[in-house]
């Protein structure tokens, strides 16, 4: 191979996207827990990911102290690390499950610290494609966003709903494959109704990046992402499916089977 | 844009929060800074901690102690504050500032319940809307406040998750503050979390420290040659500390808690035993294990049960101007009873580390030396839970 994998992996992301473009259609975008609710579910479940129609897989790399997640989330977190999760284990599994879909590490930032210098090639060589860290905001750690920034991962960035116009052309400069935007104000979990101020929201960013956006927070069923999906680039389920995930794997498969026709139909 | 520097102690402290508090800590950040320089906002302050808080805490000499220890033992009397601990300072100062920001929710998280309790106590004064996250396993040892607060009007919310202590009652107030992020102030407890609010809660309690120069001067006509503070998050121990920073003679000494034995791996030693990592905002030393999972705290007092540490004393200890110790749970129970019998003021099992660490160091002091101690809390609300384990004597 000629290329470095900078180029190969940061790539894959937006050539899912391309690809969606042209056909007009919206990306899917899967939440699981890495090592929930054991290694050897976790990875049926991103077999279920992929055979359900997941355009990107975000793998969530499970953390002692989740201040952006919700109950379900932070149980999930909790359970893969009494199981035994490691960052290692999640490049691991990454490397046994071989998605065909890009993988998108979801994380905190201090296991990715405490993995060390080389984490991020690590992360690559083992076959993800981009990382998104919840807690390290644009201008927040010069240094550390330039590492993030200069890996051979695309570097995701979170827009949220307090973000003032300025801000979000700026968090768009320093990010690469999209743009997440959170749709509404708390954490992560399943929410009735998604919230009235997104179709501004996403206006607004629109006016200020290139970059696709995937809108996530609260966004549980075939209806909510159908919705969404008429206003952005993409969605991205979570707390429903790690629910699902801790049910089984064909569980996981028909929701989101019904999420895909859903933004299809 | 606020430039880095001002968000930071050296390397430690930062925003490192999920993107969603960034306005609001932008905002937060104006408002105190524009708030500390208005001369109104400062009287109406300072008009408070006198009237109601009952400030200026007094300076004790402590003649028995000062007897066993082999030198001039002063204790800055923060028990004696309204509801009997140093957190109130800050609780009132940020509770001002919210009013003026037009926030009439009110989030606090609690371990303790000292920071609960004060921060109850101010909403009640003003009239705004309480709530207050507690680990269940606090709630359990610190009854008695859990009663204090709920008098008081405030709604005290149990914490599930986790260690069910202060660790997990604080992601559960940052939580709520990024849900209700638009009409809520969140008052934490601590010189910890997201820049400003290390900064700010140390500008709130350094009161401590003024009060306490200015009073060694007039009682003991010198400046201390130690200070000593009990150190968790680092309120106490910041607010005493900040005036003497500058003054290189006076050696400043930050007590931890050795739980079980530094070596026992159940402690909240996070200074002696952390490395450097990013938890509830800021980077800071850290109990943690090599995957960077934060690693659960160990204290007989539920004030000290913190697996971190304000980032301004990781600051200070790397620069090596401060020290910082520690002592075990047993330990700080003979400081408890020690300044009961001799000194007849029942300390915070919290302040009893600082005590019990001038006493078991006593072959350090020299006839000379004044060591000026933070008396942080009282320890009334300590006194079912050691009774209950047997650790009062008879």
């Amino acid at each position: 191979m000629a290329s470095p994998p900078a180029t190969t992996s940061s790539n894959s992301i937006t050539r899912r996207f391309d690809a969606l473009k042209k056909e007009s259609r919206r990306a899917l975008v899967c939440y699981v827990t890495a090592g929930h609710p054991d290694v050897g579910r976790s990875l049926d479940t991103l077999r279920a990911l992929e055979e359900g129609g997941a355009d990107i897989i975000e793998l969530g790399v499970p953390f002692s102290d989740p201040i952006a997640d919700g109950p379900v989330i932070q149980a999930s977190s909790q359970q893969a690390l009494e199981k035994g999760m490691t960052y290692d284990g999640v490049l691991a599994l990454i490397e046994r499950a071989r998605p065909k879909v890009p993988v998108v590490l979801f994380s905190y930032l201090n296991p990715i610290l405490a993995a060390g210098p080389d984490a991020l090639t690590r992360a690559a060589e083992a076959g993800a494609s981009g990382i998104l860290v919840t807690d390290i905001p644009v201008g927040a750690d010069p240094a550390r966003e330039a590492w993030l920034g200069a890996s051979p991962l695309a570097f995701i960035r979170l827009v949220a709903p307090t973000t003032p116009r300025e801000r979000m052309a700026e968090i768009a400069r320093h990010g690469s494959g999209f743009v997440y935007l959170i749709s509404r104000l708390g954490v992560t979990g399943v929410q009735e109704t998604t919230a009235t101020s997104l179709p501004d929201s996403i206006k607004r960013l629109r006016s200020t990046t290139t970059l696709p956006i995937c809108v996530g927070f609260g966004i549980s069923t075939p209806e909510q992402a159908r919705a969404v999906g008429q206003l952005a680039d993409g969605v991205v389920v979570g707390s429903a499916l790690v629910k699902a995930a801790g049910q089984g794997p064909e569980d996981v498969l028909k929701l989101t089977r019904s999420l895909r026709e859903a933004l299809d139909g | 844009m606020p430039t880095e520097t001002i968000h930071r102690f050296g390397v430690f402290g930062g925003r490192y929060v999920p993107e969603t508090l960034i306005p609001a800590l932008d905002e937060l950040d104006a408002a105190f800074d524009q708030a500390i320089r208005d001369p109104e906002f400062q009287r109406e302050l300072d008009r408070l901690l006198k009237e109601y808080v009952g400030r200026p805490s007094p300076l004790s000499t402590a003649p028995r102690l000062s007897e066993l220890v082999g030198c001039d033992v002063y204790l800055k009397r923060e028990d004696l504050n309204h509801t009997g601990a140093h957190k109130i300072n800050s609780a009132l100062g940020q509770a001002l500032l919210a009013q003026r920001m037009g926030k009439r929710r009110i989030i606090a998280e609690t371990g303790a319940g000292q920071h609960g309790v004060a921060t109850a106590t101010v909403c009640a004064r003003f009239g705004l809307d309480c709530t207050v996250y507690m680990g269940e396993e606090d709630m359990r040892r610190q009854e008695l406040n859990v009663y204090r607060m709920r008098l008081m009007g405030a709604k005290v919310v149990p914490v599930l998750s986790g260690t069910r202590t202060l660790k997990d009652a604080t992601s559960e107030a940052i939580r709520d503050w990024v849900t209700n992020v638009n009409d809520s102030y969140y008052i934490i407890g601590s010189v910890v979390g997201p820049a400003p609010y290390p900064r700010m809660v140390r500008d709130f309690q350094s009161v401590i420290g003024r009060e306490a120069k200015a009073q060694m001067l007039e009682t003991a006509g010198r400046a201390p040659s130690s200070v000593v503070a009990c150190v968790g998050g680092g309120s106490n121990a910041m607010g005493i500390f900040h005036a003497f920073v500058p003054d290189r003679g006076v050696e400043l000494v930050g007590v931890e808690a050795a739980g079980r034995g530094l070596d026992t791996g159940e402690h909240s030693a996070s200074l002696q035993r952390g490395v450097p990592g990013v938890l509830h905002g800021s980077l800071s030393y850290l109990l943690q294990d090599e995957n960077g999972q934060v690693h659960p705290a160990h204290s007989i007092s539920a004030g000290l049960d913190y697996p971190g540490v304000g980032p301004e004393h990781s600051y200070l200890k790397e620069t090596g101007r401060a020290l910082y110790v520690s002592v075990t749970d047993d330990e700080a129970v003979e400081g408890l009873v020690i300044l009961s019998r001799l000194e007849g003021i029942i300390p915070a099992l919290e302040t009893s580390h600082a005590v019990a660490w001038v006493v078991k160091e006593k072959e350090r002091w020299n006839k000379g030396d004044a060591v000026l101690i933070c008396i942080s809390g009282r320890g009334d609300k300590d006194l079912a839970q050691i009774t209950e384990m047997g650790l009062l004597p008879a």
